[in-house]
Protein backbone atom coordinates (compact mmCIF):
# COMPACT_ATOMS: atom_id res chain seq x y z
CA UNK A 1 0.00 0.00 0.00
CA UNK A 2 1.24 3.80 -0.43
CA UNK A 3 1.09 6.04 1.80
CA UNK A 4 -0.57 9.55 2.20
CA UNK A 5 2.57 11.39 1.95
CA UNK A 6 3.24 9.46 -1.49
CA UNK A 7 -0.25 10.46 -2.46
CA UNK A 8 -0.33 13.42 -1.98
CA UNK A 9 2.59 14.26 -3.49
CA UNK A 10 1.75 12.01 -6.86
CA UNK A 11 -1.15 14.31 -6.92
CA UNK A 12 0.58 17.70 -6.87
CA UNK A 13 2.95 16.29 -9.92
CA UNK A 14 -0.05 14.96 -11.47
CA UNK A 15 -1.26 18.90 -11.66
CA UNK A 16 1.88 20.05 -11.73
CA UNK A 17 1.96 20.80 -16.06
CA UNK A 18 -1.27 22.60 -15.59
CA UNK A 19 0.13 24.67 -12.76
CA UNK A 20 2.98 25.45 -14.43
CA UNK A 21 1.20 25.89 -18.14
CA UNK A 22 -0.88 28.55 -16.42
CA UNK A 23 2.19 29.69 -14.58
CA UNK A 24 3.42 30.48 -17.55
CA UNK A 25 1.20 31.69 -20.24
CA UNK A 26 -1.28 33.32 -17.68
CA UNK A 27 0.33 34.57 -14.56
CA UNK A 28 3.51 35.68 -15.82
CA UNK A 29 1.67 37.97 -18.67
CA UNK A 30 -0.59 39.24 -15.56
CA UNK A 31 2.53 39.90 -13.18
CA UNK A 32 4.09 41.86 -16.49
CA UNK A 33 0.79 43.99 -17.24
CA UNK A 34 0.80 45.20 -13.64
CA UNK A 35 4.65 46.35 -14.12
CA UNK A 36 3.90 47.75 -17.82
CA UNK A 37 1.09 50.21 -16.28
CA UNK A 38 3.32 51.84 -14.11
CA UNK A 39 5.19 52.88 -17.12
CA UNK A 40 5.21 54.80 -20.07
CA UNK A 41 6.36 51.82 -22.39
CA UNK A 42 5.45 51.69 -26.12
CA UNK A 43 4.59 48.99 -28.14
CA UNK A 44 7.61 48.75 -30.48
CA UNK A 45 10.18 49.47 -28.01
CA UNK A 46 12.33 52.21 -26.78
CA UNK A 47 13.53 53.72 -23.81
CA UNK A 48 11.04 52.51 -20.52
CA UNK A 49 10.34 55.22 -17.84
CA UNK A 50 8.97 54.57 -14.10
CA UNK A 51 5.86 56.76 -14.18
CA UNK A 52 4.74 55.48 -10.91
CA UNK A 53 0.36 56.08 -10.44
CA UNK A 54 0.59 58.41 -13.49
CA UNK A 55 -0.75 56.40 -16.20
CA UNK A 56 -4.01 55.29 -13.56
CA UNK A 57 -4.48 59.23 -12.81
CA UNK A 58 -4.47 59.95 -16.35
CA UNK A 59 -7.20 57.45 -17.23
CA UNK A 60 -9.70 57.90 -13.94
CA UNK A 61 -9.05 62.24 -15.04
CA UNK A 62 -10.44 61.80 -18.52
CA UNK A 63 -13.90 61.96 -18.76
CA UNK A 64 -13.91 59.52 -22.26
CA UNK A 65 -12.68 56.92 -19.97
CA UNK A 66 -16.32 57.21 -18.29
CA UNK A 67 -18.17 57.02 -21.14
CA UNK A 68 -16.56 53.68 -22.50
CA UNK A 69 -17.08 52.72 -19.10
CA UNK A 70 -20.92 53.36 -19.38
CA UNK A 71 -20.98 52.08 -23.31
CA UNK A 72 -19.95 48.57 -21.68
CA UNK A 73 -22.34 48.81 -18.76
CA UNK A 74 -25.16 49.31 -21.24
CA UNK A 75 -24.01 46.76 -23.51
CA UNK A 76 -23.82 44.08 -20.45
CA UNK A 77 -27.35 45.49 -18.97
CA UNK A 78 -29.50 45.81 -22.23
CA UNK A 79 -27.90 42.33 -24.10
CA UNK A 80 -27.63 40.01 -20.55
CA UNK A 81 -31.25 41.85 -19.41
CA UNK A 82 -32.83 40.68 -22.56
CA UNK A 83 -30.82 37.12 -23.19
CA UNK A 84 -32.46 36.45 -19.36
CA UNK A 85 -35.66 37.27 -20.59
CA UNK A 86 -35.87 35.67 -23.91
CA UNK A 87 -33.87 32.63 -22.41
CA UNK A 88 -36.46 32.18 -19.89
CA UNK A 89 -39.21 32.64 -22.38
CA UNK A 90 -38.13 30.16 -24.65
CA UNK A 91 -37.14 27.86 -22.04
CA UNK A 92 -40.57 27.71 -20.61
CA UNK A 93 -42.00 27.16 -24.24
CA UNK A 94 -39.98 24.40 -24.64
CA UNK A 95 -40.79 22.73 -21.29
CA UNK A 96 -44.58 22.29 -23.37
CA UNK A 97 -45.43 19.37 -24.84
CA UNK A 98 -46.19 20.33 -28.47
CA UNK A 99 -45.25 18.53 -31.95
CA UNK A 100 -41.77 19.51 -33.31
CA UNK A 101 -40.40 20.57 -29.89
CA UNK A 102 -37.83 18.27 -30.75
CA UNK A 103 -36.48 20.23 -34.08
CA UNK A 104 -37.36 23.63 -32.11
CA UNK A 105 -34.44 22.67 -29.30
CA UNK A 106 -32.14 21.53 -32.10
CA UNK A 107 -32.66 25.08 -33.97
CA UNK A 108 -31.05 26.36 -30.35
CA UNK A 109 -27.58 24.88 -30.84
CA UNK A 110 -27.30 26.94 -34.13
CA UNK A 111 -27.00 30.31 -32.89
CA UNK A 112 -25.05 29.28 -30.21
CA UNK A 113 -22.76 27.32 -32.84
CA UNK A 114 -21.93 29.86 -35.13
CA UNK A 115 -18.64 31.24 -34.09
CA UNK A 116 -18.95 34.76 -32.33
CA UNK A 117 -16.86 36.88 -35.83
CA UNK A 118 -19.08 34.58 -38.37
CA UNK A 119 -22.48 36.02 -36.34
CA UNK A 120 -20.73 39.40 -36.34
CA UNK A 121 -20.45 39.32 -40.29
CA UNK A 122 -23.64 37.91 -40.60
CA UNK A 123 -25.63 40.72 -39.13
CA UNK A 124 -23.31 43.06 -40.74
CA UNK A 125 -24.73 42.19 -43.78
CA UNK A 126 -28.39 41.94 -43.06
CA UNK A 127 -27.84 45.85 -41.21
CA UNK A 128 -26.18 46.84 -44.66
CA UNK A 129 -27.37 50.58 -45.09
CA UNK A 130 -27.73 49.94 -49.17
CA UNK A 131 -29.24 46.36 -49.51
CA UNK A 132 -29.40 44.51 -46.34
CA UNK A 133 -32.78 42.61 -45.42
CA UNK A 134 -32.92 44.62 -42.21
CA UNK A 135 -34.16 47.70 -44.26
CA UNK A 136 -35.49 45.59 -47.11
CA UNK A 137 -38.09 43.90 -44.89
CA UNK A 138 -38.64 47.19 -42.37
CA UNK A 139 -39.17 49.05 -45.67
CA UNK A 140 -41.43 46.23 -47.47
CA UNK A 141 -43.32 46.15 -44.09
CA UNK A 142 -44.23 49.98 -44.35
CA UNK A 143 -42.44 50.32 -40.78
CA UNK A 144 -39.88 52.57 -42.14
CA UNK A 145 -39.84 55.27 -44.93
CA UNK A 146 -36.33 55.11 -45.98
CA UNK A 147 -33.40 52.39 -45.71
CA UNK A 148 -31.00 53.56 -42.43
CA UNK A 149 -27.20 53.18 -41.54
CA UNK A 150 -28.18 50.89 -38.72
CA UNK A 151 -24.31 50.64 -37.75
CA UNK A 152 -23.43 53.94 -38.62
CA UNK A 153 -25.80 55.97 -36.65
CA UNK A 154 -24.45 56.67 -33.09
CA UNK A 155 -27.98 56.01 -31.96
CA UNK A 156 -28.60 52.84 -33.22
CA UNK A 157 -25.39 51.12 -33.64
CA UNK A 158 -25.09 49.95 -29.68
CA UNK A 159 -28.48 48.43 -29.83
CA UNK A 160 -28.04 47.00 -33.39
CA UNK A 161 -24.91 45.12 -32.50
CA UNK A 162 -27.02 44.13 -29.01
CA UNK A 163 -29.85 42.33 -30.51
CA UNK A 164 -27.21 40.23 -32.66
CA UNK A 165 -25.57 39.10 -29.42
CA UNK A 166 -28.59 38.44 -27.98
CA UNK A 167 -29.78 36.44 -31.43
CA UNK A 168 -26.58 34.47 -30.36
CA UNK A 169 -26.64 34.15 -26.79
CA UNK A 170 -29.90 33.90 -25.45
CA UNK A 171 -30.07 30.51 -26.54
CA UNK A 172 -27.58 29.38 -24.04
CA UNK A 173 -29.70 30.70 -21.24
CA UNK A 174 -32.70 29.27 -22.73
CA UNK A 175 -31.03 25.71 -22.87
CA UNK A 176 -29.34 26.01 -19.06
CA UNK A 177 -32.89 27.06 -17.98
CA UNK A 178 -34.64 24.59 -19.89
CA UNK A 179 -32.44 21.34 -18.42
CA UNK A 180 -33.25 23.08 -14.99
CA UNK A 181 -37.05 23.04 -15.60
CA UNK A 182 -36.64 19.60 -16.71
CA UNK A 183 -35.27 18.50 -13.85
CA UNK A 184 -38.09 19.38 -11.67
CA UNK A 185 -39.77 16.20 -10.35
CA UNK A 186 -43.25 14.99 -12.47
CA UNK A 187 -45.14 14.07 -8.96
CA UNK A 188 -44.04 17.74 -7.27
CA UNK A 189 -45.59 19.27 -10.18
CA UNK A 190 -48.73 16.67 -10.38
CA UNK A 191 -49.42 17.14 -6.59
CA UNK A 192 -49.32 21.09 -7.02
CA UNK A 193 -52.17 20.66 -9.60
CA UNK A 194 -54.13 18.70 -7.74
CA UNK A 195 -53.84 20.90 -4.44
CA UNK A 196 -55.29 23.57 -7.23
CA UNK A 197 -52.53 25.42 -7.20
CA UNK A 198 -53.01 28.33 -9.97
CA UNK A 199 -50.13 28.74 -12.58
CA UNK A 200 -48.43 31.61 -10.69
CA UNK A 201 -48.31 30.04 -7.56
CA UNK A 202 -47.25 26.90 -8.97
CA UNK A 203 -44.44 28.85 -10.91
CA UNK A 204 -43.55 30.13 -7.93
CA UNK A 205 -43.64 27.33 -5.29
CA UNK A 206 -42.46 24.35 -7.78
CA UNK A 207 -40.77 25.21 -10.38
CA UNK A 208 -39.16 28.54 -9.07
CA UNK A 209 -36.37 26.71 -6.19
CA UNK A 210 -35.27 24.54 -9.24
CA UNK A 211 -34.84 26.87 -11.86
CA UNK A 212 -33.15 29.81 -10.01
CA UNK A 213 -29.54 28.08 -9.27
CA UNK A 214 -28.93 27.53 -12.54
CA UNK A 215 -30.14 30.22 -13.85
CA UNK A 216 -28.03 32.71 -11.63
CA UNK A 217 -25.17 30.87 -12.91
CA UNK A 218 -26.06 31.42 -16.49
CA UNK A 219 -26.87 35.33 -15.86
CA UNK A 220 -23.29 35.86 -13.74
CA UNK A 221 -21.23 33.60 -16.68
CA UNK A 222 -22.95 35.79 -19.16
CA UNK A 223 -22.52 39.07 -17.74
CA UNK A 224 -18.65 37.90 -17.17
CA UNK A 225 -18.51 37.48 -20.80
CA UNK A 226 -20.13 40.16 -21.71
CA UNK A 227 -17.74 42.68 -19.86
CA UNK A 228 -15.31 41.33 -21.78
CA UNK A 229 -16.98 41.91 -25.06
CA UNK A 230 -14.43 42.36 -28.18
CA UNK A 231 -14.81 40.37 -31.17
CA UNK A 232 -18.91 41.29 -32.16
CA UNK A 233 -18.12 45.36 -31.79
CA UNK A 234 -14.73 44.88 -33.76
CA UNK A 235 -16.18 43.10 -36.83
CA UNK A 236 -19.51 44.94 -36.93
CA UNK A 237 -18.36 48.79 -35.83
CA UNK A 238 -14.62 48.68 -34.72
CA UNK A 239 -15.84 51.32 -31.61
CA UNK A 240 -18.00 53.65 -33.94
CA UNK A 241 -19.88 55.50 -35.24
CA UNK A 242 -18.51 58.87 -32.72
CA UNK A 243 -17.13 56.16 -30.22
CA UNK A 244 -20.53 55.20 -29.83
CA UNK A 245 -20.25 51.10 -29.49
CA UNK A 246 -16.52 51.82 -28.19
CA UNK A 247 -16.15 49.16 -24.83
CA UNK A 248 -13.40 48.83 -22.26
CA UNK A 249 -11.70 46.09 -24.28
CA UNK A 250 -11.73 48.26 -27.46
CA UNK A 251 -10.41 50.79 -25.59
CA UNK A 252 -7.31 48.75 -24.24
CA UNK A 253 -7.16 47.30 -28.01
CA UNK A 254 -6.65 50.95 -29.31
CA UNK A 255 -4.85 52.56 -26.87
CA UNK A 256 -2.16 49.41 -26.86
CA UNK A 257 -1.81 48.54 -30.07
CA UNK A 258 -3.15 51.28 -32.19
CA UNK A 259 -1.54 54.05 -30.61
CA UNK A 260 1.12 51.80 -29.54
CA UNK A 261 0.80 53.08 -25.99
CA UNK A 262 1.32 49.69 -23.47
CA UNK A 263 2.06 51.10 -20.73
CA UNK A 264 -1.37 53.40 -21.01
CA UNK A 265 -3.40 50.70 -22.00
CA UNK A 266 -1.71 48.00 -19.29
CA UNK A 267 -3.13 50.41 -16.54
CA UNK A 268 -6.81 50.26 -18.47
CA UNK A 269 -6.63 46.66 -18.70
CA UNK A 270 -5.64 46.12 -15.04
CA UNK A 271 -8.53 48.24 -13.73
CA UNK A 272 -10.49 45.73 -15.84
CA UNK A 273 -9.46 43.27 -14.11
CA UNK A 274 -9.80 44.59 -11.03
CA UNK A 275 -14.10 44.91 -11.96
CA UNK A 276 -13.46 41.22 -13.65
CA UNK A 277 -11.82 39.80 -10.73
CA UNK A 278 -15.23 40.77 -8.63
CA UNK A 279 -17.65 39.40 -10.83
CA UNK A 280 -15.45 35.79 -11.21
CA UNK A 281 -15.27 35.95 -7.47
CA UNK A 282 -19.44 36.31 -7.33
CA UNK A 283 -19.46 33.69 -9.92
CA UNK A 284 -17.38 31.05 -7.76
CA UNK A 285 -18.87 31.80 -4.71
CA UNK A 286 -22.54 30.91 -6.13
CA UNK A 287 -21.07 27.70 -7.66
CA UNK A 288 -19.27 26.53 -4.55
CA UNK A 289 -22.51 27.19 -2.72
CA UNK A 290 -24.40 25.17 -5.40
CA UNK A 291 -21.67 22.20 -4.84
CA UNK A 292 -20.87 22.34 -8.53
CA UNK A 293 -17.27 22.78 -6.98
CA UNK A 294 -16.58 21.05 -4.29
CA UNK B 1 -52.18 14.59 -17.75
CA UNK B 2 -54.69 17.79 -18.10
CA UNK B 3 -56.50 18.29 -21.53
CA UNK B 4 -55.23 21.57 -22.72
CA UNK B 5 -57.70 24.25 -23.55
CA UNK B 6 -57.66 25.03 -27.79
CA UNK B 7 -56.55 28.42 -27.31
CA UNK B 8 -53.34 27.35 -24.90
CA UNK B 9 -52.55 25.12 -27.79
CA UNK B 10 -52.82 27.45 -30.29
CA UNK B 11 -50.91 30.50 -27.92
CA UNK B 12 -48.41 27.42 -27.68
CA UNK B 13 -47.61 26.47 -31.50
CA UNK B 14 -47.78 30.51 -32.23
CA UNK B 15 -44.55 30.81 -30.04
CA UNK B 16 -43.06 27.81 -30.92
CA UNK B 17 -43.05 29.19 -34.59
CA UNK B 18 -42.31 32.50 -33.83
CA UNK B 19 -38.94 30.89 -31.86
CA UNK B 20 -38.15 28.85 -34.65
CA UNK B 21 -38.58 31.59 -37.45
CA UNK B 22 -36.47 34.15 -35.47
CA UNK B 23 -33.91 31.20 -34.70
CA UNK B 24 -33.65 30.18 -38.67
CA UNK B 25 -34.20 33.76 -40.22
CA UNK B 26 -30.65 35.29 -40.02
CA UNK B 27 -28.91 31.77 -41.12
CA UNK B 28 -31.82 31.02 -43.80
CA UNK B 29 -30.83 34.54 -45.32
CA UNK B 30 -27.22 33.93 -45.02
CA UNK B 31 -27.73 31.08 -46.79
CA UNK B 32 -29.74 32.67 -49.68
CA UNK B 33 -27.14 35.17 -49.92
CA UNK B 34 -24.02 32.97 -50.94
CA UNK B 35 -26.31 31.29 -53.55
CA UNK B 36 -27.31 34.47 -55.11
CA UNK B 37 -26.24 36.45 -58.15
CA UNK B 38 -24.82 39.78 -57.23
CA UNK B 39 -27.90 41.50 -58.95
CA UNK B 40 -30.23 39.81 -57.04
CA UNK B 41 -28.69 40.93 -53.68
CA UNK B 42 -28.30 45.14 -55.03
CA UNK B 43 -31.17 45.38 -55.92
CA UNK B 44 -34.21 47.29 -54.54
CA UNK B 45 -36.60 46.04 -53.15
CA UNK B 46 -34.31 43.17 -52.47
CA UNK B 47 -35.18 39.91 -54.28
CA UNK B 48 -35.78 37.65 -51.10
CA UNK B 49 -35.64 34.27 -53.34
CA UNK B 50 -32.67 34.01 -56.40
CA UNK B 51 -33.80 33.93 -59.61
CA UNK B 52 -31.69 31.50 -59.92
CA UNK B 53 -29.22 29.30 -57.69
CA UNK B 54 -25.36 30.02 -57.53
CA UNK B 55 -22.74 27.58 -56.19
CA UNK B 56 -19.74 29.53 -58.01
CA UNK B 57 -18.88 31.33 -55.14
CA UNK B 58 -18.42 27.58 -52.93
CA UNK B 59 -16.42 26.71 -55.67
CA UNK B 60 -14.10 29.85 -55.92
CA UNK B 61 -13.58 29.74 -52.18
CA UNK B 62 -12.89 26.01 -52.35
CA UNK B 63 -10.26 26.11 -55.32
CA UNK B 64 -6.53 27.41 -55.21
CA UNK B 65 -5.51 29.78 -57.93
CA UNK B 66 -3.20 32.23 -57.55
CA UNK B 67 -4.20 35.39 -56.29
CA UNK B 68 -8.00 34.16 -55.83
CA UNK B 69 -10.00 34.29 -53.04
CA UNK B 70 -9.88 31.10 -52.84
CA UNK B 71 -5.83 30.55 -51.62
CA UNK B 72 -6.28 32.34 -49.09
CA UNK B 73 -9.71 31.26 -47.96
CA UNK B 74 -7.87 27.55 -48.04
CA UNK B 75 -4.72 28.74 -46.25
CA UNK B 76 -6.65 30.54 -43.40
CA UNK B 77 -8.91 27.40 -43.00
CA UNK B 78 -6.10 25.25 -42.70
CA UNK B 79 -4.18 27.60 -39.99
CA UNK B 80 -7.51 27.21 -37.97
CA UNK B 81 -7.54 23.60 -37.84
CA UNK B 82 -3.30 23.19 -37.33
CA UNK B 83 -4.12 25.56 -33.87
CA UNK B 84 -7.36 24.44 -33.14
CA UNK B 85 -6.18 20.43 -33.16
CA UNK B 86 -2.71 21.53 -31.66
CA UNK B 87 -4.18 23.53 -28.84
CA UNK B 88 -6.63 20.73 -28.34
CA UNK B 89 -4.47 18.33 -27.68
CA UNK B 90 -1.52 20.00 -25.76
CA UNK B 91 -4.97 21.00 -23.25
CA UNK B 92 -6.26 17.21 -23.00
CA UNK B 93 -2.72 16.79 -22.58
CA UNK B 94 -2.56 18.69 -19.38
CA UNK B 95 -5.97 18.18 -18.63
CA UNK B 96 -6.40 14.32 -18.16
CA UNK B 97 -3.77 14.07 -15.30
CA UNK B 98 -4.68 17.59 -13.74
CA UNK B 99 -8.35 17.05 -13.45
CA UNK B 100 -7.84 13.03 -12.74
CA UNK B 101 -5.72 14.57 -9.61
CA UNK B 102 -8.11 17.22 -8.52
CA UNK B 103 -10.71 14.78 -8.51
CA UNK B 104 -9.02 12.11 -6.57
CA UNK B 105 -7.41 14.17 -3.86
CA UNK B 106 -10.17 16.53 -1.76
CA UNK B 107 -7.53 18.93 -0.66
CA UNK B 108 -5.85 21.95 -1.47
CA UNK B 109 -5.57 20.69 -5.15
CA UNK B 110 -8.87 22.24 -5.50
CA UNK B 111 -8.50 25.26 -4.15
CA UNK B 112 -5.53 25.53 -7.04
CA UNK B 113 -8.62 24.58 -9.79
CA UNK B 114 -10.77 27.61 -8.40
CA UNK B 115 -7.45 29.92 -9.15
CA UNK B 116 -7.32 27.97 -12.19
CA UNK B 117 -10.89 28.64 -13.37
CA UNK B 118 -10.74 32.23 -11.96
CA UNK B 119 -7.74 33.10 -14.06
CA UNK B 120 -9.38 32.02 -17.14
CA UNK B 121 -12.18 34.34 -17.24
CA UNK B 122 -10.17 37.13 -16.97
CA UNK B 123 -10.11 39.32 -19.97
CA UNK B 124 -7.21 38.60 -22.95
CA UNK B 125 -6.44 42.28 -22.57
CA UNK B 126 -5.09 42.02 -19.59
CA UNK B 127 -2.35 39.49 -20.95
CA UNK B 128 -2.22 40.44 -24.43
CA UNK B 129 0.46 43.00 -24.38
CA UNK B 130 3.09 40.78 -22.83
CA UNK B 131 2.33 38.13 -24.39
CA UNK B 132 2.94 40.05 -27.64
CA UNK B 133 6.74 41.17 -26.08
CA UNK B 134 7.55 37.76 -25.77
CA UNK B 135 6.49 36.64 -29.02
CA UNK B 136 8.01 39.51 -30.70
CA UNK B 137 11.43 39.24 -28.94
CA UNK B 138 11.32 35.41 -29.72
CA UNK B 139 10.28 36.33 -33.40
CA UNK B 140 7.26 34.00 -33.21
CA UNK B 141 4.93 36.09 -34.00
CA UNK B 142 2.81 34.94 -37.20
CA UNK B 143 2.92 31.54 -36.25
CA UNK B 144 0.37 28.62 -36.31
CA UNK B 145 2.29 27.20 -33.07
CA UNK B 146 2.88 30.09 -31.03
CA UNK B 147 -1.01 30.72 -31.44
CA UNK B 148 -1.90 27.29 -30.19
CA UNK B 149 0.98 27.95 -26.68
CA UNK B 150 -1.33 31.10 -26.42
CA UNK B 151 -4.80 29.25 -26.88
CA UNK B 152 -3.71 26.55 -24.01
CA UNK B 153 -4.76 29.89 -21.64
CA UNK B 154 -8.03 29.41 -22.83
CA UNK B 155 -8.60 25.87 -23.28
CA UNK B 156 -6.67 24.03 -20.44
CA UNK B 157 -8.40 25.27 -17.96
CA UNK B 158 -11.78 24.73 -19.53
CA UNK B 159 -11.15 21.05 -20.33
CA UNK B 160 -9.53 20.49 -16.27
CA UNK B 161 -12.48 21.80 -15.25
CA UNK B 162 -14.91 19.38 -17.59
CA UNK B 163 -12.73 16.59 -17.39
CA UNK B 164 -12.70 16.65 -13.82
CA UNK B 165 -16.55 16.40 -13.20
CA UNK B 166 -16.24 13.37 -15.65
CA UNK B 167 -13.37 11.87 -13.44
CA UNK B 168 -16.29 12.54 -10.16
CA UNK B 169 -18.49 10.11 -12.16
CA UNK B 170 -16.12 6.87 -11.80
CA UNK B 171 -16.64 5.21 -8.60
CA UNK B 172 -13.02 5.52 -6.75
CA UNK B 173 -13.30 1.90 -5.61
CA UNK B 174 -12.79 0.44 -9.13
CA UNK B 175 -9.06 2.35 -9.24
CA UNK B 176 -8.44 1.37 -5.36
CA UNK B 177 -9.47 -2.56 -5.87
CA UNK B 178 -6.86 -2.36 -9.00
CA UNK B 179 -4.74 -0.68 -6.93
CA UNK B 180 -4.35 -3.36 -4.30
CA UNK B 181 -4.65 -6.18 -6.57
CA UNK B 182 -1.31 -4.14 -7.08
CA UNK B 183 -1.97 -2.92 -10.54
CA UNK B 184 0.18 0.72 -11.58
CA UNK B 185 -1.15 3.68 -11.54
CA UNK B 186 -0.20 3.94 -15.76
CA UNK B 187 -2.02 0.19 -15.87
CA UNK B 188 -5.20 1.61 -14.15
CA UNK B 189 -5.24 4.71 -16.31
CA UNK B 190 -4.97 2.59 -19.47
CA UNK B 191 -7.48 0.10 -18.36
CA UNK B 192 -10.02 1.30 -16.41
CA UNK B 193 -10.07 5.32 -15.63
CA UNK B 194 -9.63 6.09 -19.39
CA UNK B 195 -11.97 4.01 -21.17
CA UNK B 196 -14.26 4.41 -19.01
CA UNK B 197 -14.16 8.39 -19.46
CA UNK B 198 -13.44 7.39 -23.19
CA UNK B 199 -16.81 9.83 -23.86
CA UNK B 200 -16.13 12.51 -21.80
CA UNK B 201 -12.74 12.54 -23.55
CA UNK B 202 -13.93 13.32 -26.58
CA UNK B 203 -16.77 15.44 -26.15
CA UNK B 204 -13.51 17.47 -23.73
CA UNK B 205 -11.83 17.52 -26.65
CA UNK B 206 -14.44 19.19 -29.26
CA UNK B 207 -15.40 21.73 -27.08
CA UNK B 208 -11.93 22.50 -26.77
CA UNK B 209 -11.67 22.21 -30.94
CA UNK B 210 -14.90 24.93 -30.93
CA UNK B 211 -13.32 27.25 -28.20
CA UNK B 212 -9.94 27.40 -30.65
CA UNK B 213 -12.20 27.57 -33.77
CA UNK B 214 -13.67 30.63 -32.73
CA UNK B 215 -10.97 32.59 -30.98
CA UNK B 216 -10.60 36.01 -32.30
CA UNK B 217 -8.84 38.42 -30.22
CA UNK B 218 -5.45 36.83 -30.35
CA UNK B 219 -5.61 36.08 -33.32
CA UNK B 220 -6.36 39.47 -34.54
CA UNK B 221 -3.34 40.56 -32.58
CA UNK B 222 -0.95 38.03 -33.23
CA UNK B 223 -0.92 36.44 -37.23
CA UNK B 224 -0.35 38.81 -40.19
CA UNK B 225 -0.15 36.79 -42.86
CA UNK B 226 -1.36 33.69 -44.79
CA UNK B 227 1.19 32.02 -42.96
CA UNK B 228 -0.89 32.01 -39.68
CA UNK B 229 -3.89 34.53 -40.17
CA UNK B 230 -6.87 31.77 -38.84
CA UNK B 231 -10.50 31.92 -40.12
CA UNK B 232 -12.19 33.98 -38.17
CA UNK B 233 -9.52 37.04 -39.08
CA UNK B 234 -10.05 35.98 -42.57
CA UNK B 235 -13.69 36.19 -42.05
CA UNK B 236 -13.31 39.95 -40.58
CA UNK B 237 -11.08 40.95 -43.36
CA UNK B 238 -13.66 40.50 -45.67
CA UNK B 239 -16.29 41.53 -44.13
CA UNK B 240 -14.52 44.72 -43.11
CA UNK B 241 -12.28 44.90 -46.42
CA UNK B 242 -13.32 46.10 -49.94
CA UNK B 243 -14.91 43.05 -50.92
CA UNK B 244 -18.52 44.39 -52.82
CA UNK B 245 -19.94 40.51 -53.34
CA UNK B 246 -21.96 40.54 -50.36
CA UNK B 247 -22.39 36.91 -51.29
CA UNK B 248 -19.35 36.34 -51.17
CA UNK B 249 -18.75 37.03 -47.65
CA UNK B 250 -22.03 35.22 -46.91
CA UNK B 251 -20.40 31.88 -48.95
CA UNK B 252 -17.28 32.25 -46.06
CA UNK B 253 -19.65 32.45 -43.44
CA UNK B 254 -21.23 29.25 -44.26
CA UNK B 255 -17.94 27.58 -44.49
CA UNK B 256 -16.59 28.59 -41.39
CA UNK B 257 -19.44 28.00 -39.45
CA UNK B 258 -20.16 24.48 -40.80
CA UNK B 259 -17.65 22.31 -38.85
CA UNK B 260 -19.04 24.02 -35.26
CA UNK B 261 -22.46 23.65 -36.35
CA UNK B 262 -22.20 20.50 -36.99
CA UNK B 263 -20.35 19.12 -33.76
CA UNK B 264 -22.74 21.11 -31.95
CA UNK B 265 -25.43 18.90 -33.33
CA UNK B 266 -23.31 15.92 -31.99
CA UNK B 267 -22.75 17.41 -28.91
CA UNK B 268 -26.58 18.49 -28.40
CA UNK B 269 -26.79 16.10 -25.57
CA UNK B 270 -23.97 17.07 -23.36
CA UNK B 271 -24.11 20.62 -23.83
CA UNK B 272 -25.53 21.67 -20.56
CA UNK B 273 -22.47 20.72 -18.60
CA UNK B 274 -19.82 22.47 -21.68
CA UNK B 275 -22.32 25.47 -21.31
CA UNK B 276 -21.94 26.12 -17.62
CA UNK B 277 -18.38 25.38 -17.39
CA UNK B 278 -17.96 28.58 -19.90
CA UNK B 279 -17.63 27.04 -23.09
CA UNK B 280 -18.93 30.11 -25.08
CA UNK B 281 -16.83 33.24 -25.43
CA UNK B 282 -19.00 36.01 -26.18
Amino acid sequence: MMNGNWMSLRSWLLLAPLLALMTFIIGWPLAKTVAVSFTDAKLLGGDVHWLGLANYQKVLAAPAFYEVVWTTIRFVLISVGAEFLLGLLAALLLDQKFHGRGIVRALMILPWALPTVVNATMWRLIYNPDFGAFNALFTQLGLIDAYRSWLGEPGSALYAICLADVWKNFPLVALIALAALQSVPRELRAAAVIDGAGPWSRFRAVILPYLIGPLTVAVVLRIIEAFKVFDIIWVMTRGGPANSTKTISILVYQQAFSFQQAGLGGSIALIMVLISALLITGYVTILRKQGELK
Amino acid sequence: MERRNPWVSFFVYACALLLALFLLAPILWMLIMSVSSTNDLTTIPLRWIPEQIDFHRYIELLTVAENSAGKAFLASMRNSLAVATMATLGALLVAIPGAWSVSRSPGRQRLALYAVVATYMLPPVALVVPIYFALSALGALNSVFSLAVVYLSILAPFTTWLLKSSFDNIPQEIELAAMIDGARLDQIWRRITLPLTGPALATGGLFAFLLAWDEFFYALLFTADQRAKTLTVAIADLAGGRVSDYGLIATAGVLAALPPVLIGFFLQKSLIAGLTTGGVKG
